[in-house]
């Protein structure tokens, strides 16, 4: 299974009953306040355009009302846009038939949502199956994949329970499950964990990093938390009232926020975690120094085998192992604590 | 007041009505052409309620017939095996040997086919229109003025055009029945679905459910606990028009009260209404504890 990139271009939303009639408006500068003062429409969407990767985490990231929630429904079309295009794999989901739209989401997508949504009147593996079920598939072989997945997320034995016998993380991973089961190229998750204590939060991004590790599913993930989004993606759009405000890895928003609405949000982020050390190596001079520590390794990582080994020198190598950079202990410890990127640099 | 009508107009004071004759004329027409369409129609609509006439028959004799213990043991085991609750079957018991005991077994077993029969009907009729109305906005505001008239319209006057079109009998007495206890029915199934959580249905979009599979799958299973408060309300309403019914000739208890009625007899109007009380009990606690079973997986709290 080879799962491809999201294409979403040009993407526009508006919201109300003649919302089509205003995006021509809209793309002449109409604004958000003006469109539902004069004409009662909603903006939720507004020139979207985001290349999705295929095979990574997409981090869709923005507050409550940013049109985040509204974007990864367009992926599959639970809402229909009003302009604009997703592809995957060359085919506009936009214009898909209902038919070839119900095949898409039945074999290409699966989701999961902020508030489980799991059936209430059925057991665990009953939930699970779901989608193999809508798929006409029997009811051995659904169970015997059901099965596999309730065990690799960590349920195994809580098969007969009710959803409402369990705590919201164990839901989750039910719903979860459910989605993974369902064997789709693309994995949709609308703020899967935001309903979940911070720890169960990280164990469950654990658990989908692990996943992800071997599945290579295209996953497009929504949340409001930027350090969720920071561990998570590959890639990351921050959404702002509707428009894309900056996009990029994790890295290159937290060390060049574009505006100081994203400034003011990178400002609490542990550095440590996100930069990784090729981007704040010094160019080799002579020989390599102390020791190694692989392109990709976060300062954090890099400082504490450092401090560990007691050496105050590395070198930073690539994949093959050929070194490609100096660092020291110095400048790893100014770039985590340094609080704009400007002054990092000027370090 | 008379002084001030002296000096008014007269269309102010006494309401400017058409002419009785030409109101006499409008109600001539409409009762003949309403006789005229039914007598020429008669052959068609006897044929079309004859299965009625048979399963209802069918049902009764079945019921009338067979030797009391049968009939007692079947009832006591279809009331266990739906409530699971020794209780409610005791009282079962207790309450149908009492009707025994009073001579009104055979009445109460007429009484009992005819409600069964109309609650499957309505049952019948009642889920399909229920779950067209929550498809539709237009197809609900369209029925919900008929489902309005036929609650509040009074059940003596929708018996005239039934006994004009189907005559005297048991069947006229089943229209009757069914017509007055079928919206509630329709009226929860429609309120059931319609109150199903959004997330879930878009949960079951989002895997690429079809229109059907979303019904089976999480609408109705969801919908089922305000169905089955729509059947507990439709046998009620059976129950209580039964007595009405009598008056175009269903037999059974009914019938017996509106004996009673006419010739104030007083003991025997309040036992024959005692027996459909408890026939009424009866129903209401099986029927609820079996939609309580039904809904045993929202019982089970994590905690």
């Amino acid at each position: 299974m080879v799962s491809h990139a999201i294409e979403v271009r040009n993407l526009y939303k508006i919201f109300g009953p003649r919302g089509g009639d205003y995006v021509d408006a809209v793309k002449n500068g109409l604004g958000k306040a003006e469109l539902n003062q004069q004409y009662g429409h909603v903006l939720g969407l507004r020139d979207i355009n985001i290349s999705m990767p295929a095979g990574g985490i997409m981090v869709v990231m923005g507050l409550s009302g940013s049109g985040k929630s509204t974007l990864i429904r367009h992926i599959n079309r639970l809402i229909d846009p009003t302009a604009g295009e997703v592809l995957y794999d060359g085919v506009d989901v936009c214009r898909m038939s209902e038919n070839d739209l119900r095949e898409f989401r039945r074999h290409k997508t699966a989701m999961v949502f902020q508030k489980f949504a799991l059936l209430p009147h059925r057991t665990v593996l009953d939930n699970t199956v779901y989608g193999l079920e809508i798929q006409g598939i029997g009811q051995a072989e659904r169970e015997k994949r059901a099965k596999q997945w309730i065990e690799r997320v960590g349920l195994a034995g809580f098969e007969n329970h009710y959803p409402n016998q369990l705590s919201g993380g164990m839901q989750q991973r039910v719903g979860l499950a459910r989605a993974l089961t369902n064997d789709a190229d693309i994995l949709l998750m609308d703020e899967a964990y935001s309903a979940l204590d911070p720890l169960i939060r990280v164990d469950m991004q654990t658990v989908l990093l692990d996943l992800q590790k071997e599945l290579k599913k295209t996953v497009v993930f929504i949340t409001h938390d930027l350090d969720e989004a920071l561990r998570l993606g590959d890639k990351i759009a921050i959404l702002r009232d509707g428009m894309v405000v900056q996009q990029g890895t994790g890295q290159e928003i937290v060390l060049n926020p574009a505006d100081e609405y994203i400034t003011a949000f990178v400002k609490e982020v542990n550095r440590g975690r996100v930069v990784n050390v090729e981007t704040i190596m010094a160019p080799l001079a002579g020989n390599p120094e102390g020791m190694p520590i692989v392109k990709g390794t976060v300062l954090e990582t890099a400082a504490r085998a450092m401090t560990g080994a007691n050496q105050t020198q590395a070198h930073v190598v690539d994949e093959a192992g050929q070194p490609i950079g100096a660092i020291n202990l110095g400048a790893i410890i100014s770039s985590m604590v340094t609080p704009t990127s400007h002054e990092a640099k000027a370090a | 007041m008379a002084g001030l009508c002296d000096s008014l107009p007269v269309f102010l004071c006494k309401f400017p009505a058409f002419s009785d004759a030409s109101i006499r004329a409008v109600r001539k027409t409409v009762d003949d052409g309403f006789k005229g369409l039914v007598r020429s129609y008669v052959n068609a609509i006897d044929a079309m309620v004859q299965p009625l006439q048979w399963f209802l028959n069918y049902l009764e004799r079945l019921f009338v017939t067979s030797p009391w213990p049968v009939i007692l043991l079947i009832l006591l085991a279809i009331v266990y095996f739906a409530s699971r609750n020794t209780k409610i079957v005791i009282g079962t018991a207790a309450s149908m040997l009492v009707i025994g005991m009073l001579g009104l077994w055979n009445d109460t077993m007429v009484t009992l086919a005819m409600v069964t029969v109309c609650t499957l009907i309505a049952i019948v009729i009642g889920i399909p229109i229920g779950i067209a109305m929550a498809r539709s906005d237009r197809v609900q505001g369209f029925i919900n003025p008929v489902l309005d008239v036929m609650q509040t319209m009074p059940s003596f006057v929708y018996l005239i055009p039934v006994v004009m079109i189907f005559g005297i009998g048991k069947v006229p007495g089943l229209i009757a029945v069914v017509i007055y206890a079928v919206p509630p029915m329709i009226r929860l199934t429609n309120l059931g679905i319609r109150l199903v959580d959004k997330e879930v249905l878009e949960a079951a979009d989002a895997f690429g459910s079809s229109a059907w599979q979303k019904l089976k799958n999480v609408q109705m299973p969801l919908a089922l606990p305000t169905i089955m408060a729509g059947i507990n309300q439709t046998i009620m309403m059976s129950l209580a028009m039964v007595v009405v019914a009598s008056m175009v000739g269903v037999g059974g208890l009914g019938k017996n009260v509106l004996q009673a009625i006419n010739n104030q007899f007083f003991t025997v109007g309040f036992l024959n209404g005692f027996a459909l009380v408890a026939i009424a009990i009866i129903f209401d606690r099986t029927s609820q504890a079996y939609g309580r079973r039904l809904q045993k997986h929202s019982e089970v709290i994590h905690g």
